[in-house]
């Protein structure tokens, strides 16, 4: 497997405070991966900051950036924008807004396919009729000509994920695209999102604190933890032998029916996601975590904990 | 859409009828009509020839009722001093007034809408500070002052421009800057405050991350956002311009609506004072409907509901 995206050490400041403190992960060719974590531990900041997209007064550094084997760490924004939208393409958490309220959903995926590949614009309405029905919308020709707000949520994650789709990226990075939604659209989006990733061979980012959909969609799972990554693994790997106290504390706090019973507690994990202050050295968890010991404010070590499987913690834990 | 247009054109039309009401009852608050028609030096019986002639012993209703008849179809009688039909007066000064108003108004525009984008884009920087300090001059600067200046300095000075007068495009140049001055700085200010929300805006982030070009994602999908209130306030800001017409067209010596007010004033010429509040006013009613008709098409959310 080669890897479409590939993160080496990723850091993320706003003015002093580190949002994203050397975090480092992979996306093969044609794979889900998801990043999971609490909210406040990096998620999103690390989507925007491999995008580009970061907020004003964010600044990002890496050892590696690399994108279908190109680097685009030193890359300005032009040719970043060359970039976004036609290979890599991303979606947001929060479809009520992520549209313009002032252009058609036509208008506004047209626009796409027009900037990157120079389509007419009879091609491009073609291709968004044609996305559209792609992703489960019927009378494509009627939505292309309505405005964002006479569609529901739903629908507006639809249009989000099939103008992303214009121009067949070969990444897209998805920062908690159901969050906003009822249960069973969250349901619908995320089979979609499945179907799309196996038809097109996309390759994609999902951002998400939902474990369940970690468990039907993912491919491979990285754990974030204050804003490192702190174990990395295959799935099934991860949910059947999970090595970092943090993963298995994330896993604690989801019922899973069958195996708890009716009026047993959930497993939940003391206190919050820290801010890390600037100089910070040792494991950001070790304050949560019931094994902390000496070692744990030390430099932690990066662990194989096998196939693929990696773990940032001092701990040998047993399976 | 239909039946928010509908809704505007009633209250607009109801608007109008009140200024016309006002403006009745005003010039009949100012004192006996007849003795000021008449003059310092009329005896009683010209004053009351005259009360005849004008109809103005009729009961109010009654005279109010048949002035507005007349009104409504453009007939505001005829001036006492300048003994002519009050519509030909105002017709002939009017198109110098609205092209005066429409150059400010221009002028406001291609200055206000790129600073305040700028301002926007810059936001915090020197150059927001900096555009911020002249808007705040500009407010606080009397237009009467700022024409005077311009006078000594492009008129005297360096005799670029005629100092005051009516004619062609270079006498409106001067009278033209003063003008945009009062709009340009709550132009600007509404642009920039609207570009910056536009700009944190998650659409924006979307326009950024679908790789649009830095001019699409600033003016097709910010600035269209922006601009909604920045139409609303130009619009509002040209009426207040032909309002303000009476000052600049008073020092720039332009013949047109606003000098023809000030000359009726002071003359006691109560008819065209009458109907250039009234022409004022109604232009004014009619571009607060125009403010609303552009925003129904810029805002497609007012458009389609």
């Amino acid at each position: 497997m080669t890897a479409l995206l590939e993160v080496q050490d990723l850091r993320v400041t706003f003015g002093g405070t580190a949002a994203v403190r050397g975090a480092s992960l992979a996306v093969a060719k044609g794979e889900t991966h998801c990043l999971v974590g609490e909210s406040g531990c990096g998620k999103s900041v690390t989507s925007l900051a491999i995008m580009g997209l970061l907020a004003r007064g964010g600044r990002r550094e890496a050892s590696a950036l690399r994108f279908a084997g190109l680097e685009i760490g030193g890359l300005n924004e032009r040719e970043m924008s060359r970039l976004r939208g036609d290979r890599m393409a991303m979606i947001f958490q929060e479809p009520m807004t992520s549209l313009n309220p002032a252009y058609t959903v036509g208008s506004q995926m047209t626009e796409v396919l027009r900037r990157h590949r120079g389509a007419t614009r009879a091609q491009a309405v073609d291709r968004a009729a044609e996305l559209l029905g792609r992703v489960g919308i019927t009378a494509p020709g009627l939505r292309l000509g309505q405005f964002p707000h006479q569609l529901s949520g739903g629908l507006r994650q639809r249009v989000m994920i099939a103008m992303a789709l214009m121009c067949d990226p070969e990444l897209l990075i998805a920062d908690e695209p159901t969050t906003a939604l009822d249960v069973t659209v969250q349901a619908q989006i995320l089979r979609l999102l499945a179907g799309l990733q196996r038809d097109l061979g996309l390759g994609i980012l999902l951002i998400t604190h939902d474990l369940g959909v970690v468990a039907r969609i993912a491919d491979r799972v990285s754990v974030m933890y204050a804003g490192e990554v702190v174990e990395s693994a295959p799935t099934a790997e991860l949910f059947g032998n999970p090595r970092h106290p943090y993963t298995r504390g994330l896993l604690a706090c989801v019922p899973v029916p069958g195996k708890v019973k009716r009026g047993d507690p959930l497993g939940s994990i003391p206190g919050v996601v820290p801010r890390i202050p600037p100089g910070f050295r040792g494991c950001a968890f070790r304050d949560r975590c019931e094994y902390a010991h000496a070692e744990c404010s030390g430099p932690i070590p990066r662990q194989q904990a096998g196939p693929g499987h990696e773990v940032l913690c001092t701990l040998a834990l047993a399976a | 859409m239909v039946r928010f247009l509908l809704r505007r054109l009633t209250v607009a039309i109801l608007v109008a009828l009140t200024v016309l009401t006002l403006s009745f009852l005003l010039t009949r608050l100012s004192g006996d009509l007849a003795i000021s028609i008449a003059g310092p030096n009329a005896t009683q019986q010209d004053v009351e020839m005259i009360r005849q002639a004008y109809g103005l012993n009729r009961p109010l209703a009654q005279q109010y009722l048949d002035w507005l008849v007349r009104a409504v179809q453009g007939d505001f009688g005829e001036s006492f001093f300048f003994k002519d039909r009050v519509a030909n007066l105002i017709a002939h000064r009017l198109p110098i007034t609205l092209t005066l108003g429409l150059v400010g108004l221009a002028l406001a525009l291609v200055v206000a809408l790129p600073l305040g984008i700028i301002a926007a884009v810059r936001e915090g920087s020197y150059v927001d500070r900096g555009v911020m300090l002249v808007a705040l001059i500009g407010q606080a600067m009397p237009s009467f002052w700022l024409g005077l200046i311009l006078m000594v300095v492009l008129g005297l000075n360096l005799g670029w421009l005629p100092i005051s007068g009516t004619g062609g495009w270079e006498y409106y140049v001067m009278p033209g800057i003063v003008l945009s001055f009062s709009a340009i700085p709550s132009l600007m200010r509404l642009t920039r405050s609207g570009m910056i929300e536009a700009l944190s805006s998650d659409y924006i982030r979307t326009a950024r991350a679908k790789g649009l070009s830095r001019i699409s994602i600033l003016v097709k999908h910010g600035f269209r956002n922006a601009a909604i209130p920045v139409v609303s306030i130009a619009a509002v800001q040209l009426g207040f311009m032909l309002g303000g017409s009476i000052v600049i067209e008073t020092v720039f010596a332009m013949h047109g609506v606003g000098y023809l007010a000030w000359e009726s004033i002071s003359k006691n010429d109560f008819p065209v004072v009458q109907a250039v509040i009234l022409v004022l006013a109604l232009i004014y009613i009619a571009l607060t409907l125009l403010a609303d008709l552009l925003n129904a098409v810029l805002d497609p959310r007012l458009r389609t509901s």
